[in-house]
């Protein structure tokens, strides 16, 4: 029995240390296992824990403003208020919206997307009830704030456009992000988040936009912010001042409305700084900025006068008329015709078996280049075009800034077109027809030019022959110090700019010529009296305009008139709106020290007179005002920060 | 004569109680408090450097359970081996209990209300089990043993409450009583062989099962096994304890710092995952200290086992010690991604009371081992004048 009971006692000795053994061991593989997570494999789970714990908030930096050449605001944020509610902190959010509801407006299906937007997030997040507040609605909130536990009211920045549409096409707009807008700015994931879509919006939004910060917080396992860890702030966006004057700007769209559908450009000659740039019809730029609704966009995109589109830019006209002054320089500079050779105009030419007319039916008599011009008689410029050839014209309207991309800096530039023999064989496959380049003289045909190039082309013969490009930024700025600098800069640049600019290399006498017949054309009776200044300078000299009218047939309408064999301006009237001719004029003014060339288009203004009395008008104002040389002394140069931090969205 | 008389009197079993308690080992109490307070702490924080609700209530159902490890270690050892099938058979009254009222309550229930505590018969079953097989295995030498048959009656013991204990359905307990039994069978001097019978039989038999399981059910069996496959429920659990261990590195965030306990991405962080916040806030310094202390406790454990003179003493003291190391292993285990999570609260750290107590209980049997290490103790738990 003992001897047995002392087998048994060895027995479990033995066997006691074995299972503690194993009981070791096993306590052995916790201990390498807490090794491995907590000393090996240890960074990758702080980050893990991090990344748990840590969430990056990004702060929207305020958008740079869009400033006009002295300051002037054309683009700003503004705040707006809305009202927002936060679940858990309402008692019952539908009675809570219903007391809302007395207080102010609220749809029904907005309701129904709150009732949706409370079932959808965690009970912290707070819901957008209503945006865009007015003041009163503001205050009536807040007066009953007791009645309502968890609504709060937020602001936020949006953009403001103060001059509305008429700079709509030149600023663009700014609105939400598309999915091809992503290009891993972080920025643009931000729900809400908007950018420049059009206009100068667009094409300076890298600028304009900023840089985001980022707020870190610490959040729980809920998503709910339990502090802030580290704030940094962004930098706010870039404020572009244009090279614009606002009140030009509306002064010329105010102008442009009493037309159907029109476009206007304004320019310095010398530094090319654009000072009007606007097309008619416009549309609200805020509209995009909350959404158009569909019939908004509609209305919008079916509108035969393309509400949408940039005249001044994207507009394609025949140059009519207006291209005799080009068609003029070429024959000058190729020496085909002599300034005072006088060529006889019977009303007609004839060419093989075809007739083209001229538009006054009897005819002009013998006309120089300066009468041809004043009168802007057709056999004359036909029959140069016909000594010419269309390459000849081509390469001079090539170097006048014709059918060629300006690079004025908004979107959607058109080039145009200036037909030339190896176009027309490349494009159709059929050799040139004599007949066609009489059409190229008087601007017709297939010759298609925009606003912007009308008015560079204007510039260059005013100047001298001096190869200026348009350009629309004067500068950008960081601070608001520096664009008050800029603003108030007195220094006229165009004498400096003149200087820089090279020549196109045409003849001063030829441009002289040239000029001549466009001062006649004004201001001697010829198609453009319209455009007589009514004002005196300081001097008590009369202001005078340079000018050539236009007139630019539908090329329908061509065949058809062409089967009548008779245009006649009475007929203009008779026809449907979109039927009618395009009204065209460019000037440059004062004719005896020039400064300012536009160009103005009236989509089926019927004839170039109409322009012209446009013009006139606006350029009475750019002259009273010179801004080329003038600094605005009459408002307060925006001043402030250039934008106030814009607050996270909670 | 009274030093003499005491020893006499001791090898008899008749101290009176306070010889008794003089006899208590105040050592390990000592070591049993330092765990605790370590626990105590962590709750603290667990509650955000609050005492309520966890660590206060803890504490004060600590100090019960030292009043009612002290209790149990004065009981007479033979009464306590009398009364070990009687207790066994009161445990498994009480499962069956459980398993009738959790059918008319609609659904799994592990606990009778007793009005001051839930009682969980499944925790009592642990000690149930290890007397019941010590009382069965004590005085039976080798040979008694050696037939098969003689272990049919100690492998219903066993198989009774486990089958119990699954169908409430508490897999995790299951496994440990079975793992605490196997480790008695295996003090008590079963041959190995017979082991790995058992252990082939039982891998051969799952291939049937497991055949016919549905597929729900299979899917259910993946998942805890491979937490992973179930990245939103248990994998989410696992994947952020281990990111919390992971992140406290060796020296830990600090205490109340833990970025995942407090910010909830840890779930049960005062119960089942609390030694993840430990390991989080103290580091694996902080771990290794409780692996110390826990094993401060076994090595106790098994010094009691050696010393006591008699089977029944030495298969409690085992079966004691081996119960408390399963606790602590599967729980840490588990945390760590190493093992299925079960819910086994980590001893003396974890919230909750019944496991508190029951270890407590525990800790009773085995000091009650200690104090009676010298008594002479007959084939049947009577005094042996031999």
């Amino acid at each position: 029995m003992l001897s047995r009971d002392g087998d048994w006692t060895k027995m479990f000795n033995r066997r006691a240390i074995v299972l503690g053994g194993v009981q070791g061991a096993l306590i052995t593989t916790l201990i390498a296992r807490m090794y491995y997570l907590q000393v090996v494999k240890s960074d990758r789970y702080k980050m893990l824990a991090d990344g748990n714990r840590i969430n990056v908030q990004l702060l929207p930096p305020p958008r740079g403003r869009i400033l006009d050449r002295f300051g002037q605001p054309l683009a700003v944020n503004s705040q707006q208020f809305r009202v927002l509610v936060i679940p858990e902190q309402a008692n019952k959010v539908v009675d809570t919206i219903g007391v809302l509801a007395n207080l102010i407006e609220i749809a029904d299906y907005e309701r129904d997307r709150i009732k949706r937007e409370v079932g959808r997030h965690r009970s912290f997040v707070p819901i957008m009830v209503k945006e865009n507040l007015s003041w009163e609605e503001m205050a009536r909130i807040q007066v009953n704030a007791a009645d309502l536990p968890g609504v709060i009211i937020d602001d936020a920045l949006t953009r403001h456009y103060p001059l509305n549409e008429a700079a709509t096409h030149l600023l663009g707009y700014v609105s939400s992000v598309d999915e091809a807008d992503l290009n891993g700015d972080p920025l643009l994931q931000l729900p809400g988040f908007r950018i420049g879509k059009a206009g100068v919006e667009k094409v300076h939004d890298a600028i304009l936009r900023g840089k985001g910060g980022t707020n870190q917080v610490e959040v729980n396992a809920y998503g709910r912010v339990v502090r802030e860890l580290n704030r940094q702030e962004g930098d706010p966006g870039t404020d572009v001042l244009l090279t614009i004057d606002e009140r030009l700007q509306r002064v010329a769209y105010e102008r442009l409305k009493e037309e159907e559908s029109a476009s206007m450009a304004v320019m310095d000659i010398y530094t090319g700084e654009m000072l009007v740039m606007t097309s008619d019809p416009g549309y609200d730029p805020h509209m995009f900025s909350r959404a158009p609704t569909p019939q908004e966009w509609r209305e919008l995109s079916t509108n035969p006068r393309s509400p949408l589109t940039n005249k001044a830019v994207a507009g394609r006209y025949p140059p009519g008329s207006t291209f005799k002054l080009c068609v003029a320089l070429a024959g000058l500079e190729n020496g085909v015709i002599q300034a005072e050779q006088f060529i006889h105009c019977p009303g007609h030419t004839t060419l093989g078996s075809r007739t083209w007319y001229c538009w006054k039916k009897g005819g002009h008599g013998s006309v120089n280049m300066a009468t041809a011009i004043t009168q802007s008689c057709d056999c004359y410029f036909y029959e140069v075009a016909r000594r010419l050839g269309v390459d000849r014209i081509s390469a001079m309207a090539h170097k006048l800034g014709l059918g060629e991309l300006t690079g004025v800096g908004v979107p959607n530039e058109q080039k145009g077109l200036i037909p030339t023999e190896a176009w027309k064989k490349a494009a159709r496959g059929e050799p040139w027809q004599q007949g066609e380049t009489l059409n190229v003289g008087i601007g017709q045909g297939q010759v298609a030019v925009t606003p912007i190039q009308l008015c560079t082309y204007v510039a260059r013969i005013a100047n001298g022959g001096l190869a200026v490009k348009p350009t629309l930024v004067r500068a950008t700025v960081t601070t608001a110090a520096a664009a008050a600098k800029v603003a108030r800069d007195e220094t006229d640049n165009g004498p400096m700019a003149m200087q820089k600019l090279e020549s196109i290399g045409i003849s001063p006498q030829h441009l002289a010529v040239v000029q001549r017949g466009m001062f006649g054309c004004v201001n001697a009776g010829g198609t453009a009296t319209r455009a007589i200044l009514k004002m005196k300078d300081a001097e008590k000299k009369d202001w005078q305009m340079a000018g050539k009218t236009g007139s630019s047939q539908i090329h329908s309408i061509k065949r058809a008139e062409r089967a009548l064999g008779e245009m006649s301006m009475s007929k203009q009237e008779q026809r449907p709106w979109e039927l009618r001719d395009h009204a065209l004029f460019v000037a440059f003014a004062p004719f005896h020290a020039p400064r300012y060339a536009v160009a103005c288009v009236i989509e089926h203004g019927k004839a170039g007179a109409q322009a012209a009395a446009a013009v006139k008008d606006v350029m009475e104002e750019v002259l009273r005002l010179d801004p080329s040389r003038k600094v605005r002394t009459d408002d307060t140069i925006a001043s402030g920060p250039s934008a106030t931090p814009e607050k996270s969205p909670t | 004569m009274s030093e003499l008389g005491f020893n006499a009197r001791l090898r008899r079993g008749d101290m009176n109680a306070s010889e008794k308690l003089w006899q208590v080992s105040w050592s390990l109490v000592l070591w049993l408090c330092c765990i605790f307070a370590f626990g105590f702490a962590m709750l603290y924080s667990a509650a955000g450097g609050k005492l309520m609700p966890w660590a206060e209530p803890q504490a004060a159902r600590f100090v019960i359970g030292i009043a009612m490890m002290l209790g149990v270690a004065v009981l007479d050892i033979r009464s306590v081996m009398r009364f070990a099938y009687v207790f066994y058979f009161i445990t498994i009254v009480l499962l069956v209990a459980v398993d009738i009222k959790g059918v008319i309550g609609g659904g799994a229930q592990r606990w009778i209300d007793l009005g001051i505590i839930n009682l969980q018969p499944s925790e009592l079953a642990k000690p149930a089990i290890v007397l019941a097989l010590a009382r069965y295995f004590h005085g039976r030498n080798l040979e008694d043993i050696a037939s098969p048959l003689a272990l049919l009656a100690p492998l219903t013991l066993v198989l009774l409450p486990v089958g119990l204990v699954i169908k409430q359905p508490d897999l995790g307990t299951a496994l440990v009583i079975l793992m605490v039994s196997a480790a008695t069978f295996f003090m008590a001097g079963v041959r190995m062989w017979k082991f790995i019978t058992v252990g082939i039989a039982g891998l051969a038999a799952m291939f049937p099962a497991w055949a016919m399981l549905h597929e729900y059910q299979r899917d259910r069996i993946r998942i805890f096994m491979d937490p992973e496959r179930d990245p939103l429920g248990t994998g989410y659990h696992i994947l952020q304890s281990k990111i919390a261990l992971g992140s406290g590195g060796l020296f830990g965030k600090g205490f109340m710092e833990g970025t995942q306990s407090h910010l909830s991405f840890l779930p049960e962080r005062q119960t089942d995952f609390i030694f993840t916040m430990l390991a989080e806030e103290l580091g694996m310094v902080g771990g290794l200290t409780l692996l110390a202390l826990y094993a401060m406790i076994l090595i106790y454990g098994y010094a009691i086992a050696f010393r006591c003179r008699y089977q029944f003493g030495r298969l409690v003291a085992v079966g004691i010690t081996t119960t408390f190391f399963l606790y602590f292993f599967i729980n840490i285990a588990m945390v760590m991604g190493l093992i299925p999570v079960v819910g086994v609260p980590l001893p003396l750290i974890s919230y909750g009371g019944t496991a508190l107590l029951t270890l407590m209980f525990c800790m009773g049997l085995l000091m009650n081992v200690w104090v009676h290490r010298d008594v002479q103790m007959a084939m049947r738990g009577g005094f042996g004048d031999f």
